[in-house]
């Protein structure tokens, strides 16, 4: 037996399709997070069910949530003289409100550079002290706690020219959103499993719907919709942890306690596709300010625009599919994307294009 | 929303630095988001550079084993 | 000792450093102080350009001599001709040490005498500090035609597509190297004439070969669908990649299927000389793990896909230019 193991795979759809069967009607199953939109298009999940389980996918995906002012801060923040701006690799393909992103204001000069690990921004710092360097901090609360150990160790280093610029959003706000907004009413809702294992399963208890924390191989998303489907049948409406084996009902304590010593909770932020949303992202506490970039240096910002055509904003939240987009696959592609859901890998955009259908006639 | 990956702690280097191997590929990972540390040989999930967590013991295959036989149970239980 | 600015005048100290490092290994009955070489040839050649410009210079598996010698080779090779000569141009950066040049220039030797292809012409340039990234190395390959009709425009309905080995080692190790990962594997950078000559021999319907190079499989099996307007499905369970480069591609998220390689190939053989194509495959120790992957469905339209684990047929996707890693 293997991970991929097909005998099972195709046992469990047969499961699956009857107990939709039984409760009547196609089911809808809003898949939160980005990874888990990958993972279905890449294993064909959604194919799969096809009929019986639509996949409405949700906004877990940070680099496709990064609204357009948040990319033009990022642009003027790396055109500054004397900056070595950096941030997670998909970020650079986003385009801002003038068409251009941090790719292409590098190959204008500009000392811009991808990491791996935010903790590689002190090495850089400490290899090029006349520059200032600028972390460009995002994600979701998995991603959260990296930056708060950066922030640490940059405060215990004394570091002077390390900055970080916290993008950082929540999920429970963002959960609250889509459900209130009432978009193509779900029946269910497979939880990030990777958040859950920062946070713990208390974040979920606030909503009235079946919610499944899932892990991300093909079978781990197949458990979680049979857990959601048997939720159904019995009339239940609770949150469980199918992915055991990385999720704890208190989470990562310690991850916990340091986005609490360094980051708070913003009053407002702009979400891409949501708008402004009280209370859904982080940034740099009192104790940590002197490394705070958007404290430190004074960047005017255009006014913010978006592409007229482009719907990312309805696909980000589950209102729109990408192939209702009159852009997706002609003038917004992975190679000249648009909007922030065709650049990410893991946005709804770029997981149709690369995983779309062919038809075969053989 | 997370690409974190199952990984083994194969050394333990000072300031709570490991280096993890995922399948043949080796780096350095921070400790810091583990308390109590992980034990050489322990299973970490690695996500952009940090370990976030000690997988337990039960791993991905045990899982769908698992997966497997609620699926068989569910069979008969039909019958 | 290192090359400086004035070991590219022209003069005095470009002839030592061409003799105490270049000549001192590579001496041959071309190489010389003329203008140009004079060569004999007759029949049909095949000519070939690629510029090298990999970072880093030292590589698990390699280094950038040992590359454009195999990369050059292998251009060759795909397209039925016997490699014969090659010249090289390179332009260094000043600061290199003569330690790091000598250690290309012998990799060079080594790598040419598994083929025997001869440099016949040089040359060599420096640049200041920061105007190149170490060394950059343009060859230029000719080689003589042995079996003519292999070209990319030449694949049929019924093909079988084979894989000269596992994909993705060199780009992973490359990509490894500048995120400061550690792999267990080398670059799979090789001379592939020895692997494919016995194919020129022997009577094996071959329509077309194309070394993969950067942009993987992907760009290549596009390539030939495009050049050939077929429509190209492979199977991803019959893929052979190695696992620390899925390890790595897990880990980054990033495509296995579009990361580079600089020694596999892929053919597109008569569906009847699938099970000869694969004994002499198999019989090398380059390409023994060579697998069939797929077919070539059909022609009048053009389309390169591939099936997934589970059943379903997806577009073979090429990625955008630059692999960046993802977070989630």
């Amino acid at each position: 037996m293997n991970l991929n193991d097909k005998d099972i795979v195709l046992k469990a759809k047969e499961k699956l399709i009857k107990k939709v069967e039984k409760l009547g009607k196609p089911i809808k199953i809003m898949e939160f997070c980005g990874g888990h939109t990958h993972a279905i298009m890449r294993y064909a999940i959604d194919k799969l069910l096809d009929g019986y389980v639509e996949f409405i996918h949700g906004p877990g995906c940070p680099v496709c949530v990064a609204s357009t002012d948040r990319i033009d801060l990022a642009i003027e923040l790396a055109r500054m003289p004397n900056v070595i701006f950096t941030t997670y690799g998909d970020l650079l393909r986003v385009p801002g409100s003038y068409k251009k992103s941090l790719l292409d204001i590098r190959s204008q000069g500009n000392d811009i550079r991808s990491l791996y690990s935010c903790l590689d921004a002190i090495d850089i710092a400490i290899k090029n002290k006349d520059k200032n360097v600028i972390f460009f901090a995002i994600g979701f609360e998995t991603t959260t706690p990296p930056t708060a150990v950066l922030l640490k160790k940059a405060k215990e280093m004394k570091l002077k020219n390390l900055f970080v610029v916290s993008n950082h959003v929540m999920t429970p706000p963002a959960i609250r959103y889509i459900l209130n907004a009432g978009i193509s009413h779900i029946d269910g809702i497979i939880g990030p499993g990777h958040v859950s294992v920062i946070t713990g399963m208390k974040i979920y208890k606030e909503f009235d719907m079946p919610i499944v924390i899932a892990g991300f191989e093909a079978f781990d998303i197949l458990k979680a919709v049979n857990m959601i489907l048997d939720q159904l049948i019995n009339n239940e409406r609770k949150v469980e942890n199918a992915y055991a084996r990385a999720v704890t009902e208190e989470g990562n304590k310690e991850a916990q306690k340091l986005i609490e010593q360094t980051l708070d909770v913003r009053d407002t932020f702009n979400w891409r596709g949501i708008g402004p949303l009280s209370k859904s992202a982080l940034k740099i506490n009192k104790d940590y300010e002197m490394f705070d970039a958007e404290k430190v240096f004074d960047v005017k910002l255009p006014s913010s625009k978006e592409h007229p055509l482009c719907i990312c904003p309805k696909v980000i939240t589950g209102k729109a599919k990408p192939t209702d987009c009159k852009l997706f696959g002609t003038q917004c592609t992975p190679e000249n994307p648009i909007g922030s859901c065709m650049v990410s890998s893991e946005g709804a955009c770029a997981a149709y294009y690369k995983y779309k259908e062919v038809d075969l006639c053989m | 929303m997370c690409l974190a990956i199952p990984s083994k702690i194969v050394e333990i280097l000072d300031n709570n630095i490991a280096i993890v191997d995922t399948m043949g590929v080796r780096r350095k990972a921070s400790l810091e988001l583990l308390n109590p540390k992980p034990k050489i040989g322990d299973y970490v999930l690695l996500h952009v550079g940090f370990a976030i967590e000690i997988l337990s013991k039960e791993d991905a295959l045990e899982s769908l084993k698992l997966f497997e036989e609620v699926m068989r149970n569910e069979d008969e239980f039909e019958r | 000792m290192y090359v400086k600015l004035s070991h590219g005048g022209g003069a005095k100290e470009t002839r030592d450093l061409i003799e105490k490092i270049f000549l001192k290994h590579l001496k041959n009955e071309f190489l010389s102080y003329e203008d140009a070489t004079i060569l004999h040839l007759d029949g049909k050649l095949a000519i070939s350009t690629d510029s090298f410009t990999v970072n880093p210079i030292f590589f698990k598996g390699g280094d950038i001599g040992k590359l454009s010698v195999a990369g050059v080779v292998n251009d060759l090779s795909v397209m039925g001709a016997k490699p014969l000569y090659m010249s090289m141009g390179f332009i260094i950066e000043e600061g290199l040490p003569f330690e790091d040049l000598e250690r290309i220039v012998i990799s060079i030797k080594e790598e040419a005498q598994k083929t025997g292809i001869k440099l016949i012409a040089a040359d060599t340039k420096v640049v200041p500090k920061g105007l190149c990234d170490k060394i950059y190395i343009n060859a230029t390959g000719i080689g003589k035609l042995v079996k003519e009709g292999i070209s990319a425009s030449n694949l049929q309905e019924g093909d079988v597509i084979l894989v000269s080995g596992p994909i993705g080692n060199h780009g992973a190790v490359i990509m490894a190297h500048r995120n400061d990962f550690d792999i267990d594997i080398n670059s799979d950078c090789a001379s592939l004439w020895e692997a494919i000559e016995p194919f020129l021999k022997e009577n094996v319907e071959i329509h077309a070969m194309r070394d993969l190079t950067r942009g993987g499989l992907a760009s290549a099996l596009n390539e030939l669908s495009q050049s050939s307007n077929v429509e190209i499905l492979i199977r991803e369970e019959d893929i052979p990649i190695e696992d620390p480069v899925r390890g790595f591609c897990e880990v980054l998220g990033i495509d296995p299927f579009s990361l580079a390689c600089e020694g596999t190939f892929v053919m597109s053989i008569s569906k009847k000389d699938v099970q000869k194509a694969l004994d002499i495959l198999k019989s090398q120790k380059l390409t023994q793990k060579a697998r069939v992957i797929g077919e070539v469905i059909k022609k009048g339209k053009q389309g390169a896909y591939i099936q997934t684990l589970y059943g379903s047929v997806r577009y073979l996707e090429e990625a955008p230019g630059e692999l960046l890693p993802r977070i989630c």
